[in-house]
């Protein structure tokens, strides 16, 4: 039986992963896709905190999440195409103006 | 453990010789439609050892890799394309007790580890470096993602009726009468099934993603030799396995008289490969947003619906609500 | 056995989501990210939540990361981060602060408000209610995950739908070219 602690110590290594990835990067895809590993760190620190107790809930609030993901990413998306199609280039740093 | 390990390689085994005749069997019956022989030269009588000839053959021909193919990608996509194939397998019970693990959710299983198929057919897209290849995945994603979900909805039918998600209890559950039986419900539920499963599978009519007469031959476009093998088994290998679970879902599976069970499960699932077979070399194929058209508002609705009666008759049934 | 399918899973997580964070190609990104998810997968497997972890494959592996493929297919980026940077400083201060982040998250997870074994968990004695979970009805099962979010949970199950069909719409909306 591996105890949870190593996996909590494995999703907080990954959710910094994820973290430096979103600072570091400049493609706003890499970051949104290193966004997701944040949440799926998120996810499994969760899962490994409801199976130390016994109980299902944790697991229904992942499911959750992925579902709200998945919204997310659609919508986050569809705002990165549409900027690319008025920038006709793909970087973080000139978005910089908060409006079109 | 020791038993698990021999029963996958032997399963595995198994299955590459069967799906190579499996592909004797489609072109044998293609033939059959157009009022030609098929393969006859190699082996007597009537070329049955055509499959294995076409195996050594691909297997010793050159590998060609394309220069500015993004190697890594390119080399891997084949076995990716290829593992979930044969993957899927792995809670299909051939008959009780056969098989190799009959997991609780084994529907659910079979239905995640082949949707992963997408990403092998991705990659296979974008590592050639070549515009075909590249249009037919972005048309593979496409049409993938629409018609997974009506896949998924069609599976859901039997699962309802059954009242599990282990494949051998929906099995068992179909011992008085076959789902696909069932009025109304099962032979709307089948067809929607066969439908979606044409369009997942990307054969005609749907097989705009590899569309010889505009993208050559496809995201394989590129591969050669034994990669080429790998992709053409991978593809026969999902299919059969999406007839097996069809046979499992609608047919009854293994069950059936006279016949020992591993029989009659192997041609249930025959049967609708051959039904999909006939479908391909009956039709023409439709264009991209007749697919996407057909998909979100004819089949999800339908399925959606059908799978809301489903439950209401299930209910109905149990006494849940009088 | 447990134990080395565990860090062989963990190692090759890690690898992947550092291989998604240093790739300059979005595409090998990508692949690396379906390759950390399906390691995730396996984890939640492990932990005895089967249903996720074949949620996380169909959600995660099958839609999302198909969804992030095709943006980047419609988009072929490549030349985005190949120019000189000019906040590369600013950049390169990220790494020690995520460094600083994982100490502080370890130090958390370590001290003995969340870490340390359930016993020394505030408020939860073995036996408390959250632990009394029937054995017929196993955690992780895909009945309890079932009975919960159409039970306790079905409010929120049901305004995610409506989530989804917001996203929908504004998607639709997003995409929409413009009528000239």
């Amino acid at each position: 039986m591996v105890p949870e602690t190593y996996y909590t110590m494995l999703s907080a290594i990954l959710f910094s992963i994820g973290v430096v990835g979103v600072l570091v990067r400049r493609n706003p895809l890499v970051i949104f896709m290193s966004i997701e590993l944040m949440l799926n760190a998120a996810n499994l620190a969760l899962v490994a905190f409801g199976a130390r107790f016994g109980a299902a809930d944790a697991q229904v609030l992942v499911f959750f999440v992925m579902t709200v993901a998945a919204a997310e990413v659609a919508v986050g998306l569809a705002i990165i195409v549409a900027i690319f199609r008025l920038r006709r280039r793909l970087s973080v740093d000139d978005l910089s103006l908060m409006r079109w | 453990m020791m038993r698990d390990v021999v029963v996958a390689f032997v399963l595995l085994n198994v299955l590459v010789l069967v799906v190579t005749y499996v592909t004797y069997v489609e072109r044998k019956f293609a033939a059959r439609m157009q009022s030609r022989i098929g393969p006859y030269r190699v082996g007597r009588p009537h070329g049955w050892l055509q499959p294995i000839a076409d195996a050594i053959k691909l297997l010793i021909k050159e590998d060609i890799i394309p220069a500015m193919a993004d190697r890594p990608v390119y080399n891997l996509a084949p076995i990716v394309f290829l593992i979930p194939s044969f993957l899927i397998f792995a809670t299909v019970p051939f008959a009780p007790g056969l098989g190799l693990a009959d997991l609780n959710i084994g529907i659910l299983f079979f239905l995640a580890v082949s949707s992963l198929e997408i990403v092998g057919l991705f990659m296979g897209g974008w590592g050639s470096n070549n515009k075909y290849a590249l249009l037919s995945s972005m048309r593979a994603v496409n049409q993938i993602i629409s018609y997974e979900i009506p896949f998924v909805l069609a599976a859901l039918i039997p699962v309802l009726l059954a009242g599990s998600l282990r494949l051998s209890a929906i099995v068992q559950a179909q011992s008085g009468l076959w789902f696909v039986a069932y009025p109304v419900i099962g032979q709307l539920a089948f067809a929607a099934f066969i439908v979606a499963t044409i369009a997942s599978e990307n054969r005609v009519p749907f097989d705009i993603l590899e569309a010889e007469s505009e993208l050559v031959a496809g995201f394989r476009v590129e591969y050669s030799g034994m990669k080429f093998a790998l992709i053409q088994l991978a593809e026969y290998t999902h299919m059969f396995g999406v007839s097996c679970l069809g046979a499992l879902l609608f047919l009854g599976g293994w069950l059936g008289p006279g016949l020992p069970g591993p029989v009659w499960f192997l041609l249930k699932a025959l049967f609708i490969f051959l039904l999909v077979t006939w479908v391909r070399w009956s039709f023409v194929r439709i264009r991209v947003d007749q697919i996407l058209r057909f998909s979100w508002k004819v089949l999800l609705p339908a399925t959606l619906i059908l799978v809301m009666a489903t439950g209401l008759w299930v209910a109905l049934r149990s006494g849940h609500v009088s | 056995m447990e134990l080395v399918t565990f860090f062989g899973v963990a190692i090759l997580a890690v690898a992947s989501a550092l291989g998604l964070v240093l790739r300059r190609n979005p595409i090998h990104g990508a692949l690396f990210l379906v390759v950390n998810l399906g390691c995730v997968a396996v984890l939640y497997l492990l932990l005895g939540a089967e249903f996720l972890a074949l949620a996380q494959i169909i959600i995660y592996a099958g839609a999302i990361m198909v969804l992030f493929v095709f943006a980047i297919m419609v988009l072929i980026p490549g030349k985005e981060e190949t120019g000189p940077d000019p906040l590369r400083p600013q950049r390169l201060l990220a790494v020690p602060l995520g460094a600083v982040l994982l100490l502080e998250a370890v130090l958390v997870l370590r001290s003995h408000v969340v870490g340390g074994g359930s016993s020394r968990f505030p408020g939860h004695q073995p036996g408390s209610p959250l632990a009394a979970v029937p054995p017929a009805v196993r955690p992780g099962g895909i009945e309890s995950v079932g009975r919960l979010l159409l039970g306790d949970y079905l409010f929120a199950f049901e305004v995610t739908s409506v989530l989804l069909l917001a996203a929908l719409v504004g998607v639709l909306t997003l995409a929409k070219r413009k009528a000239e």
